[in-house]
């Protein structure tokens, strides 16, 4: 039998919890009744409403959209492969300390100021463009002109860059008697690395990498100043047609229909403070 | 008991400082097999720091170590050799947060010293039992008490077979209650005649399990002998001075 010390407790904490949600409910509706109120209002909003969120243009360039963002997903996914690879790499040679490493050391140094300090979209630019006008030859004939794959490798070069550095910083916040430990029990250096610091550093960093992912999901419609038919550009060229941008609003609902899930996955390794509730 | 036995760590004038701070100004030290020496001395008087110079985590600047009458100090001696004949266990247990209590004991057998997983982990089960942690090897170190951690610690360190024993201050960061099975896994290990050098702050256990017990004062060696003769009848005024502080303080 519960003491009445306790009930009245948990009375207590039943009506706090109770008003906190009333709060939580009466502010929602103030605020975003007023936001969408003060659209709705808008003198302009009978002719964006037409424009941008048209039902019968929507129904009919969804599937053309949808099915250009087919490419922007096998793009990102490819590339987001190619990218924790790249930047696990960049970041390594970058912390190596061979002296025979020296080079490849500098090189890594190089690799991420310049491509992290290079706007992406023109980054994208310069290599789609710039490699297909080389018209390399002989040896180099290899290197494709697909504007599809250079925006891609442009993609992986400039988020390599970032992605090398979330790396760095994992690595480095792994604690230093963790290498001692692994290097007491008569492992090598690499495997050090190997067995008991990445692991952690991976761990430590993912929450971070896979924002970096989101980042990247949306940076593909970046590849369109090349001309391959991924979402936006396809959804500009129906846009075009028409003289409606509803086609963008739903290639914007299509990203949005892959970074959402991605961020909550985020919010939920981040643990619950990071969650909304 | 120790005189007929042979020499398996040897300290030679050794010196290491790091900056200006001279940490260590010419230690000699003899450890023979089956011995175990406490090193004594106030919190910066250098034991940690020879602990990891012989373990060859830190460089020397001057002087040598013979492990098994090899020097191992020299520029040209791998190092990863060397620490596969030699174990440290250190002050905060550094075990491995990502793996388990049983594989943190298997990780340096199976990668350093090439044991097969099924042999490593069986003999890592008997370690972990011997050391009163049978049923706790799937637990990650988090989900263990600091004593528990620090015993899968001696396991792991144990596990490689080694020459010699390094242990440093492997108590200090234990709470109180919790020190008794920590000491009583390096009392095991003394019976089976691990040879060890024990950097400790712990005065009794010193006496009851070193052979010898070492002094350390501002990086050297100010007196050496049994423990009844430098615990209880200390020469130095150093000495005698570091153990009345000790003794105020309810060690």
């Amino acid at each position: 039998m519960p003491s009445d010390r306790r009930l009245e407790r948990e009375a207590a904490k039943r009506r706090r919890h109770r008003r906190g949600q009333a709060i939580a409910g009466i502010s929602s509706i103030v605020v975003i009744g007023g936001l969408a109120a003060l659209i709705l209002t808008s003198p302009g909003w009978p002719e964006v409403r037409e424009t941008f969120f048209n039902w019968e243009v929507f129904k009919e360039s969804f599937p053309d959209v949808l099915k250009a963002f087919w490419l922007d997903v096998k793009i990102f996914l490819v590339a987001e492969v190619a990218i924790l690879v790249v930047g696990l790499v960049v970041a390594l040679v970058r912390i190596a300390r061979s002296p025979a490493m020296f080079p490849m050391r500098l090189l890594s140094v190089v690799f991420v100021d310049l491509f992290r300090g290079i706007p992406t979209i023109l980054l994208v630019f310069l290599v789609g463009f710039g490699v297909p006008a080389l018209q390399l030859e002989g040896p180099l004939e290899w290197v494709p002109t697909d504007p599809v794959i250079l925006g891609a490798f442009a993609l992986v070069l400039s988020y390599s860059a970032y992605v090398a550095e979330v790396y760095r910083a994992g690595i480095r916040s792994v604690h230093r008697g963790q290498r001692d430990a692994a290097l007491a029990v008569g492992l090598t250096e690499s495997q050090a690395m190997r067995h008991v610091i990445l692991p952690q550093a991976v761990r430590r960093v993912a929450p971070p990498l896979l924002n970096d992912f989101v980042a990247l999901q949306k940076d593909v419609a970046l590849i369109s100043i090349l001309g391959p038919l991924e979402a936006f550009r396809e959804a500009q060229i129906i846009e075009a047609l028409n003289f409606n941008f509803t086609p963008l609003v739903a290639a914007a609902l299509l990203y949005l229909a892959v970074t959402v899930p991605t961020a909550r996955i985020v919010d939920r390794m981040g643990g619950p403070e990071g969650a909304v509730r | 008991m120790s005189a007929a036995n042979e020499t398996v760590l040897e300290v030679r004038g050794v010196t290491k400082a790091f900056g200006e701070r001279q940490v260590l100004r010419g230690i000699d030290l003899d450890v023979r097999e089956h011995e175990a020496i406490a090193l004594i001395g106030a919190s910066g008087s250098g034991k940690s720091t020879l602990l990891r110079c012989i373990d060859l985590l830190e460089d020397i600047d001057d002087g040598d170590v013979f492990l098994d009458g090899e020097v191992i100090t020299d520029p040209g001696v791998d190092p990863v050799g060397v620490r596969r004949r030699l174990a440290l266990v250190f002050q905060a247990y550094n075990l491995f947060p990502h793996l388990s209590a049983l594989q943190n004991v298997v990780l340096g057998e199976m990668r350093a010293h090439g044991a097969s997983r099924a042999q490593a982990e069986q003999r890592g089960r008997k370690l972990l039992a011997r050391f009163g942690l049978a049923g706790r090897e799937d637990d990650r170190p988090d989900n263990l008490s600091g004593g528990q951690q620090q015993r899968v610690a001696i396991a792991r360190a144990f596990a490689g077979r080694p020459r010699a024993l390094l242990l440093d201050e492997v108590t200090s960061a234990l709470d109180p209650e919790l020190v008794g099975e920590v000491l009583e896994a390096v009392r095991d290990l003394k019976r089976d005649g691990m040879t060890m050098l024990i950097a400790t702050h712990e005065m009794s256990f010193a006496r009851e399990v070193a052979d010898q017990v070492a002094f350390l004062h501002e990086g050297r060696i100010l007196e050496q002998g049994p423990p009844e003769q430098v615990l209880e009848a200390p020469q130095q005024d150093e000495t005698k001075r570091f153990l009345a502080r000790l003794l105020r303080a309810g060690r």
